[in-house]
Formats: structure tokens, C-alpha cells, sequence
């Protein structure tokens, strides 16, 4: 990771990112021990399952690329776009990334590739389309920190074991909705014996994946929040990729232009229906704002913009210092 | 509304919930450190008036409530406003608590539609901090920021408004539901 070595690390961040990950290798030793037990049976698993593993390790620049129907694009074609990863990749002393467009409204951005020499950074036409030049510059800057922290390996890993504990899980349970008649001519002590092991071991599985899948999940959210830190040292500007932010998460669409006093009739601004309604607003606003603790939020992928903007404000204040 | 309120069909006025005022004078002290953001010594009660008075008598009336201290006037939407300057933030809400609750006590809780405070950036803010009101909704106990960028076109600068709500944070009740953030546009309050 060649950004910024002038600017202190978040190390509370980091430490969350260790533990997690440390936790991940933990749960993927429990289960190579669980394996290892019924292990004869289960070879094949594992060949498929690191098999699909390497592909997606290999080729995630293509999956991505086609899922998204982004195109690469020339310099010629996009030059402003070239124009700006040039910049960064200067800035953070990287090699040039391919750089593709997706045609489509939405505004976002996403970077893939296993390693930085591989790597395509693609926009889509609604972000450009919305966004300032500092705030793409910005967007940009996060994406190429993605590349920088070689993002998609680490997820791949990560997620790889969630990948073999869900196949296993389903291939036990197939043969055990199938093989029941197979068993027919093992003597009863054995024949409920193995059934045990299989047991155990899918039950062992569902509850791996399940936990792993959180914690890919969290670790997702860090990775996200450590490229929103390097990508806003990069450009020495966190307010832009804050604006950024705020232009593309879709809130600033929710809050109406139609005067207070103006709507107060149709809003039965005076008769607002109950005191519970009223509790629970606070509630949401209080729980919201400080980025309390909510069970939808184990599930997500990207933290919430209250976090992740709370997290740039910090580091436009620790910039202002350092000055 | 309760069970019986529903059946019957009766709907009871919301009353005014004033306590969250106080917490302002903490969060403006945020809004200083993180964005450079004060207060701007003015203040503004909005109330709507009740049908079947006359302008006059209404703003004697309330003007004998409130008690001296304030400017009376009224916009283009036909609310009253009871206008306050005070250099310091505390005395600000000081006195716009005093004004509401003796306004509530008269049983015009009810007529009470928000109350607005006027912020602006110190010299040396950020280039893109434009002055902005909070916003106090009574009958949600909620605040929220307003930042018009031209009041002729009714444009606000939303991504300020979302900013500031991030500064502040927990130290105010900040209203969750973004529908509710309404503008109001040529504010008496400045």
C-alpha cells in the first residue's frame, strides 16, 4: 500500500480489521478440523469449491465487467475520465488501471481485479452525469484505494470459506434426502452412526456460514471505510468525496422543496396521528445519528453514510491540523 | 391515537414538546469546532394564527402574552412571527422557550408551528458554508437544518443540510425522516 506515509493510520480501524479477519482464519481452522474427521468423503467438495474459488479470484475483473455491462474505454473516448485516474495514480504511485464505463443511470462506481497490475476502475454514465470533476476525482480516488489494499483478493478470500461451508451444507443435505435408501443394506448401528457425522457436520456448517458471512460482511464495511480514508488523504480533500457521498446514496431526493408553511394543510402538520409515532421518530433520529446499533446493519456491505461521513469530517479535521 | 380515539373518530391536537430546545446550545458549540458554524443573534417563533380575528388584536394579544422583547410580524403565508435578537445563543433560547411556553400555558400550544434559529459561518469557515437555519418542530421535538441558496428560484443547498446533520450528531434530536425536512423560504429571521 503505497498512500500517504505522512499521515498518522487509523489504528482503532485497523485493530477492527485485524480482529476481524483474525476471526475469519479462526473459524476456517475449526472447520478444516471438522473436515478433517470425515474427511474421505469430502475431498471432491473441496476440489469444486476451491475450484470456484479460483475463478473467481482470476476472473472477477470479467465477472464484474459483465455483470455490470461496463465496456473499457479508450483514452480518445473518455479523456476527461483518463485524465483523472491518471492523476491519481500518480499521486498514489500506482500503475495505471483499465478504466470502463457502464451504461447506466445509477450513479456508482466500482473497482475489481486481483492485483493492481489487473485492475479495472469502472464509473458508470449516471455518476459522471451527476457529479461534480472533484467529487469523480473523489469516487475515483476510493475505487483506486480499493486496488491499492488489493480489496478484491482479501474479500475473496474471506468469503471463500462462507463459499465452502454453503456447499457443503447443501451437499448434505441432498444426500441425505437421497441417500436414505442407499443405507438400506448397512447394518442399523452404523448406518445411524454415520448418519450422526452427517448431521454434525452440516449442522457444524450452517452455523460456519452463518458467522462467516457476517463477519465478511464486516469486514467488507472496514475495507470500505479504510479505502474512504486513503482515497480522501489521496486527494487532501475528504469534503468532496463527503459530497460525493451524500450526491449519490439518493437521500438529498427525499427532501421535499414545498415550503413548510405551504404544506402544513395537506400534512396535517398540526394533528400529527400519536405520541408513539412521535417517540419513535426521536428514536430513529437519535439511533441513526449516532450510528447506534441495529441488526440491519450486521447484513450490510458498505457502512451507513451517517458513519462513513462522521469518518471523513474526522479526517478533514485531522488534515486541518496537520497543516 | 388511541383505540377509542380510532372508533370514535376524534383526532386530539398534538401538544407542543419543548424540552429538545435545550440541547441546542451544546450541539451550536459542536457546529463551531466541526464547521465553523455559529450562531447568528436572531431568532423566530412561527405561529398560525386562529381564524376569525383580526390581524391587530391577534399581535396585541400575543404581544401581551410574550411580554417585551420581541418583534411582531407576519409573512406571506399568513403566519405570525415573534421575532428575537440576542448576541448569545443561550439567551436566545432562553427566551424563545419562554416565549412558547407562556404561549402554550394561554392554550395556543396547538397554534405553534416551529421555531427557527439563524446560523452562519464564522470568517475562516469552510468556502462552500453558506448561513442556514435549524429548525424546531414542536410537535416532533425534532430539528432540522435548512440552507436556501436562492430563495427567489427555492433551491436549497441539501448537501450542506446533510453535512451539517452529520456534525451534529448525537447532540441533537435531528428529525430521521427526510420528507419532513420542509423549506421556508424567505425566512423574517436572518
Amino acid at each position: 500500500m503505497a498512500l500517504s506515509h505522512n499521515i498518522k493510520p487509523d489504528r482503532g480501524l485497523t485493530t477492527r480489521m485485524l480482529m476481524t479477519g483474525f476471526f475469519v482464519v479462526v473459524l476456517y481452522a475449526i472447520l478444516i478440523g471438522v473436515l478433517f474427521i470425515v474427511l474421505k468423503s469430502l475431498v471432491l467438495i473441496l476440489v469444486i469449491a476451491f475450484g470456484l474459488l479460483f475463478c473467481q479470484y482470476f476472473f472477477s475483473d470479467k465477472i464484474a465487467m459483465f455483470a455490470m455491462h461496463a465496456k473499457e474505454v479508450t483514452p480518445e473516448q473518455a479523456p476527461e475520465l483518463h485524465g483523472v485516474i491518471d492523476r491519481l495514480c500518480a499521486l498514489a504511485d500506482m500503475p495505471k488501471p483499465r478504466v470502463a464505463i457502464a451504461q447506466t443511470d445509477v450513479p456508482n462506481a466500482f473497482a475489481t481485479g486481483r492485483n493492481p497490475k489487473n485492475a479495472v476502475v469502472c464509473a458508470t454514465s449516471g455518476l459522471l452525469r451527476r457529479l461534480d470533476e472533484p467529487e469523480i476525482e473523489a469516487v475515483l480516488a476510493h475505487e483506486i484505494s480499493h486496488v491499492a489494499h488489493r480489496d478484491v483478493a482479501v474479500m475473496t478470500i474471506a468469503s471463500g470459506l462462507g463459499m465452502i461451508a454453503g456447499l457443503l451444507t447443501r451437499v448434505m443435505f441432498y444426500s441425505e434426502l437421497f441417500g436414505g435408501g442407499r443405507g438400506g443394506g448397512r447394518n442399523n448401528n452404523g448406518g445411524s452412526q454415520l448418519a450422526m457425522i452427517e448431521l454434525v457436520v452440516m449442522l457444524v456448517s450452517v452455523v460456519v456460514y452463518f458467522v462467516s458471512f457476517l463477519l465478511t460482511m464486516a469486514l467488507s464495511r472496514y475495507r470500505e471505510l479504510a479505502a474512504d480514508r486513503s482515497g480522501a488523504i489521496l486527494i487532501g480533500q475528504p469534503s468532496q468525496l463527503a459530497s460525493a457521498l451524500i450526491k449519490i446514496s439518493g437521500e438529498m431526493g427525499r427532501v421535499p422543496t414545498k415550503d413548510l408553511r405551504a404544506a402544513e394543510p395537506f400534512n396535517a402538520f398540526f394533528f400529527v396521528p400519536a405520541v408513539a409515532g412521535n417517540q419513535s421518530a426521536q428514536d430513529q433520529s437519535r439511533g441513526q445519528a449516532g450510528g447506534g446499533f441495529s441488526f440491519g446493519s450486521l447484513f450490510r456491505t458498505h457502512p451507513s453514510l451517517e458513519r462513513r461521513l462522521a469518518q471523513l469530517d474526522r479526517i478533514e479535521h485531522e488534515l486541518g491540523q496537520a497543516r | 391515537m388511541g383505540l377509542f380515539d380510532t372508533l370514535l373518530g376524534r383526532t386530539k391536537p398534538v401538544k407542543a414538546n419543548l424540552d429538545a430546545l435545550f440541547a441546542l446550545p451544546t450541539a451550536a458549540l459542536t457546529l463551531q469546532s466541526a464547521g465553523g458554524l455559529v450562531s447568528s443573534g436572531h431568532a423566530g417563533v412561527c405561529w398560525k394564527p386562529p381564524a376569525g380575528q383580526g390581524a391587530q388584536d391577534l399581535q396585541s394579544e400575543v404581544g401581551q402574552l410574550v411580554g417585551e422583547g420581541f418583534t411582531q410580524s407576519q409573512d406571506s403565508f399568513g403566519y405570525g412571527w415573534l421575532l428575537l435578537a440576542e448576541p448569545e445563543l443561550d439567551d436566545l433560547v432562553t427566551k424563545a422557550h419562554m416565549a412558547n411556553t407562556t404561549l402554550t400555558e394561554a392554550g395556543w400550544g396547538a397554534q405553534l408551528l416551529c421555531s427557527v434559529f439563524g446560523f452562519v459561518p464564522e470568517p475562516g469557515a469552510a468556502a462552500d458554508a453558506r448561513p442556514f437555519s435549524l429548525v424546531y418542530l414542536y410537535k416532533r421535538g425534532t430539528f432540522y437544518p435548512f440552507a436556501p441558496l436562492d430563495n427567489a428560484k427555492e433551491r436549497r443547498d441539501t448537501e450542506l443540510e446533510l453535512r451539517i446533520r452529520t456534525m451534529l450528531g448525537d447532540d441533537l434530536p435531528v428529525e430521521a425522516d427526510l420528507t419532513r425536512w420542509f423549506p421556508m423560504w424567505d425566512l423574517p429571521v436572518q
